[in-house]
């Protein structure tokens, strides 16, 4: 088990440094250096800001000088927010995409499991069908239609809410529900399926003849196995939320990190790029690793491989 | 004492007619029929064939131009005149949504059929090889899906700068590790049946087995991947255009198209709606031909 962790973690640390090493040179493979604007900065200026930001080191000297700060966790000075290191400006936005990810994230897992199990208990029936017809137009309505969609219907039509502003959890709600939907479409999938397979396994046949309850059964012996894929999805899952929410904080004014790196991305501010590219990519890297040793503790038979 | 008349030969019809025989069929015309058997999955096509017709004659076939503006006809209403409305500019909806599908189309084949290639020579010679190379050449697909992509999408549509071009090369070069990995699973199933046993012994060279015999074997799979891609390539193109690094005005994608109708959605909310209808009909369509072609290529998989 040691070992399997410990490897993981090594691959993880590899994946991150690929991730650093690519981003890095791919933002010097720009054509036209960061400072590169409509009106022409006076060369003298641009020379005292080019020798400010190391940039007129040998490119492994900068390549390495980043690498070493990364590690320390530091991400750079902004080029387009005047003092505001990197790291500020994520420590300030981030958290309100947490609050959106995190509601989202609950309701994709307490709308899509049982949505799941209902689905592949009625197979073929009533149920089953509503539910996987609204499962396959949660994948494959994109989520800045929903998110349109929500904004027309609830803010406009209805009037319950306001958007274009933040103000806590009150408008936190609608991007969570717009970030959630296919997510959750992917799960009810993901459980229908793999409950269908599990509940023709010889164990639940025992389970059965013991004479335990139905429920008892679905519920705790056949659930159990059921959900396993659900937890290897919880990375893509964490991904999609992530990188959905840069249209869907967009589209509800949301300040959240999503906006923010899109609006980096218009800004040309290259170090904020990089730096918010490397958080997404290592926080990413981190819940896949927590799903794999998760996963390790909870099925032995992983182990194996 | 025999009678003659019992013991003479049969004739051919009487032959052939006790038989009790089928016309053997190909496994692709027995695909063919259990695709057509799934009703979803012909819908699905149709509806595709459709959309490709509507994008390649529509635009022709309409009185109005895509980058036509008219000032005095902006933010019309759908009428007989305009089926869709028109835009801010005085567009006709109906041309620009005919017309976004070439675009959106465009991008969502070509870019899988660079990611096709890609995946289909990497997973290829990955699985062929075996070994350490394989492992190797693995590890580097591990570590690319362990990469969230569409981040390094918008990274790369930053490097290369916007346009069709760079979107095709773009998408092209980032989705084809799941190809990959599923040519490599094929050809390793596939690479020691006694076909390539066959052909190796026949001479053939590595290259040979691979391109003439491993790959045409795995192209079920192939072609099921390809199907699920598209719409992700379509998706995806519209994600970057919305964020703001597709192709550029006076041309028009679907997403593109989304997005200019955004802004304006509490007063003009066709405006969005009738792009955004086309995108989630077409990727409903290839979802739906994707799975009858999984089911049809597999019959074991239907449950």
């Amino acid at each position: 088990m040691r070992k399997y962790i410990f490897r993981r973690v090594l691959a993880s640390l590899l994946t991150l440094f690929v991730v650093i090493t690519l981003t890095f040179f791919m933002m010097r493979a720009i054509p036209g250096g960061p400072f590169t604007d409509e009106k022409a900065i006076p060369s003298f200026v641009l020379e005292k800001m080019m020798s400010r930001y190391g940039l007129n080191d040998p490119l492994y000297v900068q390549y390495g000088r980043y690498l070493l700060n990364v590690m320390r966790l530091d991400l750079g000075p902004s080029y387009r927010y005047e003092g505001m290191t990197v790291n500020e400006l994520i420590a300030g936005s981030f958290p309100i995409s947490a609050v959106v990810g995190s509601i989202a994230l609950v309701l994709a897992l307490i709308v899509g499991i049982p949505a799941g199990i209902i689905s592949a208990l009625k197979r073929g029936k009533l149920p089953d069908r509503f539910a996987m017809i609204l499962a396959t137009l949660g994948v494959t309505v994109p989520n800045f239609v929903v998110a349109a969609a929500l904004v027309y219907i609830f803010a406009w039509r209805l009037g319950w809410v306001t958007v274009g502003f933040w103000e806590g959890i009150s408008t936190a709600i609608l991007p969570a529900v717009t970030l959630a939907g296919y997510p959750a479409a992917f799960i009810s999938r993901l459980v229908r399926s793999s409950m269908l397979e599990v509940l023709q396994q010889d164990y639940i046949r025992t389970a059965y003849s013991k004479g335990l309850s139905g429920r008892a059964v679905v519920y705790v012996h056949a659930l159990k196995n059921a959900v396993i894929p659900v937890i290897t999805y919880i990375a893509p899952l964490t991904a999609g939320i992530l990188t959905g929410s840069f249209v869907v904080e967009q589209v509800y004014g949301v300040p959240g990190l999503g906006t923010f790196f899109v609006t980096s991305i218009t800004n040309r501010d290259y170090t904020t790029i990089m730096g918010v590219t490397i958080f997404y990519s290592a926080l990413l890297v981190s819940f896949n690793l927590i799903a794999d040793v998760c996963l390790a503790f909870i099925d032995p038979r992983i182990k194996l491989k | 004492m025999y009678d003659a008349e019992l013991f003479l030969p049969l004739s051919r019809e009487e032959k052939t007619d006790a038989e009790m025989m089928r016309p053997s069929r190909t496994y692709w015309q027995d695909v063919r029929e259990r695709l057509m058997r799934d009703k979803l999955a012909v819908l699905g096509l149709l509806v595709i064939v459709l959309i490709v017709a509507l994008a390649v004659f529509g635009p022709v076939l309409s009185p109005y131009e895509y980058d036509a503006q008219d000032f005095m006809m902006s933010n019309e209403p759908p009428s007989g005149a305009h089926w869709f409305g028109t835009d801010m500019f005085g567009r006709d909806i109906f041309v620009r949504v005919l017309y976004g599908a070439r675009i959106s189309l465009a991008v969502g084949f070509l870019a899988s059929f660079i990611s096709l290639f890609i995946g289909v020579i990497y997973g290829g010679i990955s699985g062929f090889t075996g070994g350490k190379t394989d492992n190797i050449m693995m590890g580097i697909v591990d570590v690319i899906y362990s990469v969230p992509m569409m981040i390094y999408v918008i990274l790369l549509m930053v490097v290369v700068g916007p346009g069709l071009k760079s979107i095709f090369i773009t998408l092209g070069i980032s989705y084809w590790a799941p190809m990959a990995r599923i040519v490599r699973a094929e050809v390793m199933r596939l690479k020691n049946e006694e076909f390539i046993l066959a052909a190796r012994v026949l001479g053939a060279s590595p290259g040979r087995i691979l391109l003439r015999h491993l790959i045409p074997n795995a192209m079920g799979p192939i072609l099921v991947t390809l199907t699920f891609s598209i719409p992700g390539a379509i998706f995806t193109e519209a994600f970057l255009s919305f964020v703001g690094l597709g192709v550029s005005a006076p041309m028009a994608s679907w997403g593109v198209l989304s997005s200019d109708a955004v802004g304006s959605l509490a007063i003009y909310p066709w405006q969005l709606f009738f792009p955004a209808g086309a995108i989630s009909i077409t990727i409903l369509a290839f979802n739906f031909l994707g799975d009858g072609l999984r089911d049809a290529l597999d019959p074991r998989l239907r449950k």
